[in-house]
């Protein structure tokens, strides 16, 4: 069972409000959302809109398909009125005049002038929405904003029953009981990811589409005991981060890729000062300013090697909502164990997406926290930042935490107590230490999630944000018969090898699916494993790809 | 007082002999040891140039990290842990070239850190290219036609962006730069002492006879808490006198770690205590 619902109208009229408030109806009973948003780069006008998807199993991916469109202004029906299958409809004003015979033309503004407020549309709308597909009233009133006077909510209330007595039911979504679940977007549950891992300072300068993860922390940071400190530039961010994480926060910053590219200088200096750091990327479409409301996956080949010289880093991505909370807890705890740099991969898709998760399990969550304390020195020992150790990973201290002991770390190659030195010899030695971290860091790398056929004659992999595109797809093609399997890479780099060389030997075709121009993970994966990729599937129209629409290229071109 | 010999690193100093720098590093100490400010409790905070090399040459906490770039970290520090003293310590490439849009947006939010910069009028480190304080016209080993851009006015730029405490100094006089240095240090909000010193190596203009025949002190009738006064007197500047002393000082103004309500609180965010449950009441919104 699937029902996919379009909200769309000018930047300004309300939709989130609209959409908002039906997905937390849908959820309260009892089936799963998914819900996307598509929107122009301006505060006012534009066609905006957000699908809903609708379904009684989990949910991974948005769908092109429409049952329902809720029009606000004429361009929404124009637009979008062809992509109504058979049975769907449009509900619109009757001072919208759009003559088509899957219109409902509704007097919501004369109603809602009737109650005395204007902007009751958009509840009366939300009304019909819900009678049309069979959902209950009952508990809707919960959802009213918090924000509005007694007044203004009782007419909301009003409203959305009115809009229920509009029209017909054409289905029958009837009460379900589901398991504990969520509703949230890709960025809040980064946000609620680290925050439940120990976060406790964010510096950040505001990019779309990394901008939410920092006003959700924001607004939580007094009662959390965060610091959040919007500053002056990413620079700032990044400096100012790794400056906390050197005094003993669990430090973080994040933007979009034109953010990223001014933070790199830093990237170098949290290697070499081997300062625990984690940094968000939330890709849109480059370069430069490229199209800032849009999604794509085009960093992960810059951020592999940016910034000069050689350090160790790693490198992961989020695939959905609930992988975003696990990966950024974990991330926090490899940057701390590594003392090094952790970036995490984003994308405007994830970051915008709502859905419904089960919700977290915490009780396999820990935070690890390896700062040391005066017990690592001996008796009348002084301290040094950069001592050698059997693995390479020198007992860290805070400055100020240990009596008579100081903390220094530079930017230069120093010596074990932080000096800077021209030595070959010493330059060898801190150079090895910190990069035998890479090699650690293979030890702590995910395999990416695998489904489909034990044997697969076709094997996509993708990375990211394309996991519920390649998972339906996969389903979907087994469905019809087809003998295909995904790999679906979370962690990058270093990138795990095991699943990918197993699976690769079986397969006659392998083919990259990325929402790039260039095939970015396919050159990784050559460039580690020399396996090729036989066939791309890439897309970097700012729009990302969905199940339906990669079972037509397989089709089209692979198979 | 603590015992000076605390703060004696044992890095080999890289500067030439002659430097401005060395009267400057005996200073802090000095300053330190007077205000019983113990090596694990004082953070020094560089970016890159001759004198950002300071950290290594005081045994203290030390943060020397990349060009331009000493101003976030230090706030960061100060945010993460209040109870650490904090000394900002760079080159005039580094606070106002490199560091220019961090310097103003310091001043800003107003923590309660001290800037000193080694003011000497010209790149050291890379070999005498101009600074933005080199004199307008002089000749350098880059800006062989001379300079061709007005030196900037840092204290006038400082007062300009809400600074509620800006001095000036000279390494030739020894006495008023560590005076000035303690004022600075328990003057609560941001501090900023720039520190004229010769370059004995590549500025032959602005050497220690030119700024000693230039410099006067400022005397008890000059009231460093009138603005437009003080703004008269940061730009006072060359063959007519250089004022030294504190230009201006304004107190009361909040600092960003008493305006911030999470810094406000008693202890410091190092000491928070945090568990993975604590994430649960956050996640009921979503429910």
């Amino acid at each position: 069972m699937e029902f996919n619902i379009l909200v769309g109208g000018e930047a300004g009229q309300g939709m989130d409000t609209i959409s908002d408030f039906l997905e937390k109806v849908i959820k309260l009973n009892g089936y799963y959302v998914f819900s996307n948003k598509d929107y122009m780069s301006r505060a006012r006008g534009g066609n905006n809109f957000t699908q809903i998807r609708i379904s009684d199993k989990q949910l991974f991916s948005h769908s092109n398909k429409l049952d329902f469109i809720i029009a606000l202004d004429k361009n929404t029906a124009e637009f979008h009125v062809d992509r109504l299958n058979d049975k769907g409809v449009i509900i619109l004003d009757e001072g919208i005049k759009f003559e088509h015979e899957k219109a409902i033309s509704l007097p919501l503004v004369k109603l809602a002038n009737e109650l005395g407020l204007s902007r009751a549309v958009g509840m009366m709308a939300i009304g019909a929405t819900m009678k049309y597909f069979g959902l209950s009233l009952e508990g809707f009133e919960r959802f009213i904003p918090t924000k509005f006077t007694e007044q203004v909510r009782n007419i909301n209330i009003e409203a959305v029953k009115k809009g229920y007595s509009l029209i017909d039911s054409q289905y029958n979504l009837e009460k379900r009981n589901i398991e504990d679940t969520l509703l949230l977007n890709g960025n809040t549950a980064i946000a609620l990811g680290a925050m439940a891992g120990g976060l406790n300072f964010y510096s950040a300068y505001p990019m779309t589409p990394a901008t939410s993860v920092m006003t959700y922390l924001s607004k939580k940071q007094v009662e959390a005991g965060m610091i959040v400190e919007q500053v002056e530039d990413e620079i700032a961010a990044i400096n100012m981060a790794i400056g906390a994480s050197y005094a003993g926060a669990r430090a973080m910053t994040g933007s979009s890729g034109g953010g990223v590219s001014l933070m790199v200088e830093a990237f170098g200096l949290a290697g070499i000062m081997e300062t625990p750091l984690v940094v968000l990327d939330s890709q849109r479409p480059g370069p430069a300013t490229g199209l800032p409301t849009r999604t794509e996956q085009s960093d992960l080949s810059f951020l592999l090697t940016a910034s000069h010289g050689e350090f160790p880093r790693m490198v992961m991505s989020v695939r959905n909502a609930e992988d975003a909370f696990y990966q950024t807890f974990r991330a926090l705890n490899l940057a701390d164990r590594f003392q090094t740099l952790v970036i995490i991969l984003t994308d405007q898709y994830l970051a915008d997406s709502k859905v419904t998760v089960p919700s977290f399990k915490l009780d396999d969550l820990k935070i690890e926290s390896h700062i040391a304390d005066g017990k690592v020195l001996a008796k009348g020992e002084e301290y040094k930042r950069y001592k050698l150790t059997d693995n390479g990973i020198s007992p860290r201290l805070i400055p100020g935490q240990v009596p008579g002991q100081v903390v220094l770390v530079d930017s230069d190659e120093h010596t074990e107590d932080s000096h800077i030195t021209e030595s070959a010899e010493v330059r060898i030695a801190q150079m090895e230490k910190r990069m035998n971290k890479l090699e650690m860091l293979k030890e702590y790398v995910e395999e990416p999630e695998y489904f489909g056929v034990e044997s697969p004659e076709i094997l996509l992999v993708g990375w990211g944000s394309t996991y519920g595109a390649l998972k339906e797809a996969v389903e979907t093609l087994n469905g019809e018969g087809v003998n295909i399997g995904a790999l679906s890479f979370g962690d990058l780099y270093p990138l795990p090898t095991k699943k990918l060389t197993n699976y690769a030997a079986k397969a006659k075709v392998i083919v990259n699916v990325e929402q790039n121009y260039t095939g970015q993970l396919g050159k990784l994966i050559a460039q580690e494993t020399g396996i090729l990729m036989n066939k791309s599937i890439l897309k970097y129209d700012g729009r990302e790809i969905y199940g339906e629409e990669l079972v037509e290229r397989v089709k089209g071109e692979v198979m | 007082m603590l015992n000076i010999n605390l703060y004696n690193s044992k890095d080999e100093i890289a500067w030439c002999p002659g430097c401005g720098n060395f009267a400057i590093l005996d200073a802090i100490k000095r300053a330190a040891a007077e205000l019983e400010i113990k090596p694990e409790d004082l953070v020094m905070v560089s970016g890159i140039g001759q004198a950002a090399k300071t950290p290594h040459y005081i045994r203290a906490n030390g943060f020397n990290g990349l060009h331009g770039r000493a101003l976030p970290p230090a706030q960061g520090i100060k945010m993460v842990n209040k109870n650490l003293k904090i000394i900002v310590a760079s080159g005039d490439g580094d606070a106002y070239g490199e560091g220019g849009n961090h310097f103003i947006h310091a001043i800003r939010r107003n923590m309660d850190i001290t800037q000193i910069v080694h003011d000497n009028q010209i790149y050291g480190l890379t070999k005498g290219q101009g600074s933005p304080t080199t004199a307008f016209g002089q000749k350098t080993s880059m800006q062989f036609e001379g300079v061709m851009q007005q030196p900037l006015n840092p204290l006038a730029l400082a007062i300009a962006a809400g600074a509620t405490f800006v001095a000036r100094t000279f390494t030739g006089e020894r006495e008023q730069l560590k005076n000035l240095l303690k004022e600075a240090i328990n003057h609560k909000g941001y501090a900023l002492i720039d520190i004229l010193q010769p370059c004995v190596t590549f500025n032959k203009v602005n050497t220690f006879k030119w700024y000693k025949e230039r410099v006067y002190a400022l005397d008890s009738s000059y009231d460093p808490s009138n603005k437009a006064k003080a703004l008269e007197k940061a730009l006072e500047f060359g063959d007519e006198g250089i004022p030294t002393g504190i230009i201006y000082r304004e107190e009361g103004k909040p600092v960003f770690e008493e305006l911030h309500p999470v810094i406000a609180k008693d202890e410091p965010l190092v000491d928070r205590k945090w568990e993975v449950k604590n994430i649960e009441r956050f996640l009921k919104e979503f429910e």
